[in-house]
């Protein structure tokens, strides 16, 4: 039966065939996703903003690259989307005048600390822009605090929008004035804050773009702010602020959307099951409002989600699927 | 839409393939294939023993004739599938196995004649559900949907399981496969028929079939041939892979669920496919043994796909010639693309009792994995409540023992995790291999058990076995 042109054939386990997602699909959709509120604030903040969020992205592009082709000697997958994503987030959540080598120094931290010395995308255990943030805020508390206001200065990367009150720091920093911003405001993101987490309608958008996309479980973000809502309305607050149990304030107000929509959400660092993802959408919400509520630090998102990423092995461990024709009927 | 989606009877998981490739050959009416001239017919086509060779070199048999004896009850005889002359008793790797199998070679010979006593017309209203059984079994029939599992086996459940409930199931739910929906538009009433049979063989009232709601002219042609019988109930259920699957198809149409290692039985039902009813109806009606079926012959990699009725033990290669096979054809797949096989050789594979298609596609690549990023879309997809990305992780680093903690050996391969991993991660591939490892484990330790024990027994003996010499 041998024939002298016996056809190679291909023998591999099966399936055969395989869905159409696969992890640049996400990654660039995510990217598209997050442009809307990156637009809004390089329209409130100036280009300078728009500076910003391209040397975070740059930074993560290239020591991704480095780190995956000299140290470990692995295929460079930068073009996949994930370390644009991390480029992106952190500067989104940088104050729009910070000085040019904090989203260089965040993006290295994240990209080669956060994510590759934890065994690169998907073995990180915390959200990488996060933690960036996080190590800046210790790292460099001055610029990372207080020079918000370099851009009333003018010059190149000028404030395009002359708004005034764009000179301060985020709604929920009561010591900047206390002033209180009324909702369309933090709704269009006509608020001082970090480059990308003042327009809650943007990321709102681009949030609901990928839960249709499925590329988020929407019991994360939902999780996440019925939860401030709720205990925000109803906690005793220590801040003496006319928004302090104001629960749409809280929601609209800071990084609570754009962490709930795509930091909590982060795929890597959340838990698997739908469950595990609900049981962590609240619990960000919980820490988020003690943190507003009761610690020194004005903003809670960005410690509540680092923790949850923490405790995300645990929630994994109890919220395991259940076996078909096991327990319930 | 036929029906309001509500009334479409489902089941959680499983996945929605874009493209299912049934248009291909979905047309297509059943047609004669030519007989093999040699027909190879190995003595293992099912789950279960393999049957033991009652010929030898040099027999002259006849169609339909036994050839293979099954030695157990979980076991199925083999029938000459053609007329002619055993050449050759050997051995040859299994097209689903891999396994080295007895194979009986058959060179077509003279008419193609039935055995006698065979191919007669039987009078079923008088038969006994033991007369039934004893038929399926005579007739060395199993199922057909790929998993071949003795029939006779699934009709003699145990005395204390109660069967409120058979099931025809007419999902279809692989891509591309198309040999049940031709039965079902083709031989309609001879497949009712054999609900029929096998409701009367297990003494059960109630019957069901369960057919996709991409197939509504299969639906309308079997809801007019079961008529007003008031003990057969017709359901559409939702084009979702794989509605097909047994648990899948209790859960969507009974609404009870048991464990993926556990058999419908546990449920009171009893699932058969289409294939497999049109071959009991075969076997009890006019006592035909299971020579030959229908297989589809489709996929992108051949220019004509079509449904042939194939004799069993048929080589594959005139047929994939004869369906046209395209020059870039790279890949042949006994199945469908979620839980089919691939096959090395065009040359050397032969159809088996469970081959309902040859999928032949082209330009067929592989995969480049990636770490796992946990996005859960293997655990939503998973029908059977299990954790792939975990297994996977498990199965990769191989910490088997904590990967059956985690249901490792409750998997049934059906494909669809790997199917949606955005890591592209091969779970199945690393599932199947920890399983296979286990296996091999269990057989060593056992093994070594028994020489242990030899040696023991032989201990006080051994002193004065040694001393002669
Ligand atoms: S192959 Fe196994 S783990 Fe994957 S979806 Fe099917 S049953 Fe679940
Ligand atoms: S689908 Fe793939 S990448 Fe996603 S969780 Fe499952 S194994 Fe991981």
């Amino acid at each position: 039966m041998s024939n002298a042109q016996e056809k190679v054939l291909l023998v591999t386990t099966s399936p055969h065939i395989r869905g159409p997602e696969d992890i640049p699909r996400v990654m660039w959709t995510v990217v598209g996703a997050l442009a809307p509120a990156g637009l809004v604030g390089v329209y409130l903040f100036g280009y300078y903003a728009l500076f910003i969020v391209i040397l975070s992205v740059l930074a993560a592009v290239l020591t991704e690259a480095v780190i995956q082709k000299y140290l470990l000697g692995q295929p460079v997958s930068v073009k996949d989307g994930s370390a644009v994503i991390t480029g992106i987030l952190l500067a989104y959540i940088l104050p729009p005048g910070v000085p040019w080598y904090i989203p260089i120094v965040g993006a290295i931290f994240a990209i080669a600390i956060v994510k590759h010395a934890f065994g690169g995308l998907g073995n990180n255990i915390w959200n990488p822009a996060l933690a960036a943030r996080a190590f800046l805020q210790v790292a460099y508390p001055a610029p990372i605090n207080s020079d918000w206001r370099v851009l009333k200065q003018g010059g190149i990367f000028s404030n395009i929008t002359g708004v005034d009150s764009i000179t301060q720091a985020s709604p929920l920093f009561k010591e900047f004035g206390g002033k209180t911003y009324n909702y369309t405001d933090l709704l269009t993101g006509n608020v001082p804050g970090c480059i990308g987490e003042t327009s809650a309608i943007a990321l709102i958008l681009g949030g609901l773009y990928l839960i249709y996309r499925g590329y988020v479980d929407w019991r994360v973000p939902a999780g996440y702010i019925a939860t401030v809502f709720i205990l925000a309305k109803f906690l005793p607050a220590k801040i003496e602020a006319p928004w302090a149990n104001d629960p749409i304030y809280h929601v609209l107000a800071g990084g609570l959307m754009l962490g709930a929509f795509f930091m909590a959400t982060d795929m890597v660092t959340s838990p698997l099951t739908k469950k595990g993802l609900l049981v962590f959408g609240i619990g960000c919400g919980v820490l988020t409002t003690l943190i507003r509520f009761y610690a020194a630090y004005p903003e809670g998102v960005c410690y509540s989600i680092l923790l949850m990423n923490t405790a995300t092995p645990i929630i994994d461990r109890y919220t395991q699927p259940r076996l078909l024709g096991q327990g319930k009927k | 839409m036929l029906a309001g989606v509500k009334e479409l009877k489902s089941f959680n998981g499983g996945i929605h393939p874009p493209f299912d490739g049934k248009s291909l050959s979905k047309n297509k009416e059943i047609t004669q294939a030519p007989l093999p001239e040699v027909a190879y017919l190995y003595m293992s086509q099912h789950i279960g023993v393999p049957a033991k060779p009652v010929v030898a070199k040099g027999d002259v048999v006849k169609k339909g004739q036994k050839i293979g004896e099954a030695p157990a009850l979980v076991s199925a005889h083999i029938h000459a599938t053609v007329a002619g002359k055993v050449t050759d008793i050997t051995f040859k790797p299994h097209p689903v196995t891999g396994a080295r199998t007895q194979v009986v070679v058959i060179q077509r010979e003279g008419d193609d004649e039935w055995a006698p006593g065979l191919d007669e017309p039987q009078d079923v209203e008088a038969m006994s559900p033991d007369d039934i059984r004893n038929l399926i079994r005579e007739a060395g029939t199993v199922g057909l949907g790929g998993a071949a599992f003795p029939t006779h086996v699934k009709l003699s459940p145990p005395k204390d399981k109660k069967v409120d409930a058979v099931i025809l199931n007419g999902a279809e739910c692989e891509p591309y496969l198309t040999c049940d929906y031709r039965l079902l538009m083709e031989k309609t009433k001879e497949v009712i028929e054999g609900l029929k049979i096998i409701m009367k063989c297990l003494g059960c009232k109630n019957a069901y079939v369960g057919i996709e709601a991409n197939k509504p002219d299969a639906y309308d042609k079997v809801r007019s041939a079961v008529g007003e019988d008031p003990h057969i109930k017709v359901e559409l259920l939702e084009v979702k892979y794989p509605q097909g699957a047994e648990h899948q198809l209790i859960k969507a149409i009974l609404g009870r669920e048991f464990k993926p290692t556990q058999l419908p039985i546990e449920a009171g039902a009893v699932v058969h496919n289409v294939s497999t009813t049109y071959a009991i109806y075969e076997a009890v009606k006019y006592k035909r043994p299971l020579i030959q079926r229908v297989v589809s012959i489709t996929g992108d990699g051949v220019e004509n796909p079509n449904n042939l009725l194939v004799r069993i033990g048929t080589p594959i290669e005139p047929l994939l010639k004869a369906a046209r096979l395209k020059e870039d054809a790279n890949k042949v797949i006994y199945g469908g693309p979620l839980m089919g096989i691939a096959q090395p050789s065009i040359a050397d594979a032969v159809t088996v009792k469970g081959t309902g298609g040859l999928l032949v596609m082209r330009n067929a690549g592989e995969w480049q994995s990636r770490a796992c990023i946990r996005c859960g879309k293997c655990v939503d997809a998973c029908p059977y409540g299990l954790n792939p990305s975990l297994l996977s992780i498990l199965c990769e680093s191989e910490h088997f023992q904590q990967a059956m903690e985690f249901n490792l050996m409750e998997c049934k391969e059906c494909g669809c995790c790997t199917y949606v991993c955005t890591s592209r991660r091969p779970i199945v591939h690393l599932i199947k291999t920890a399983k296979y490892e286990l296996a091999r484990q269990k057989a060593r330790a056992q093994e070594a058990q028994k020489a242990k024990e030899a040696q023991k027994a032989q201990a006080a003996p051994a002193v004065t076995a040694t001393a002669p010499k």
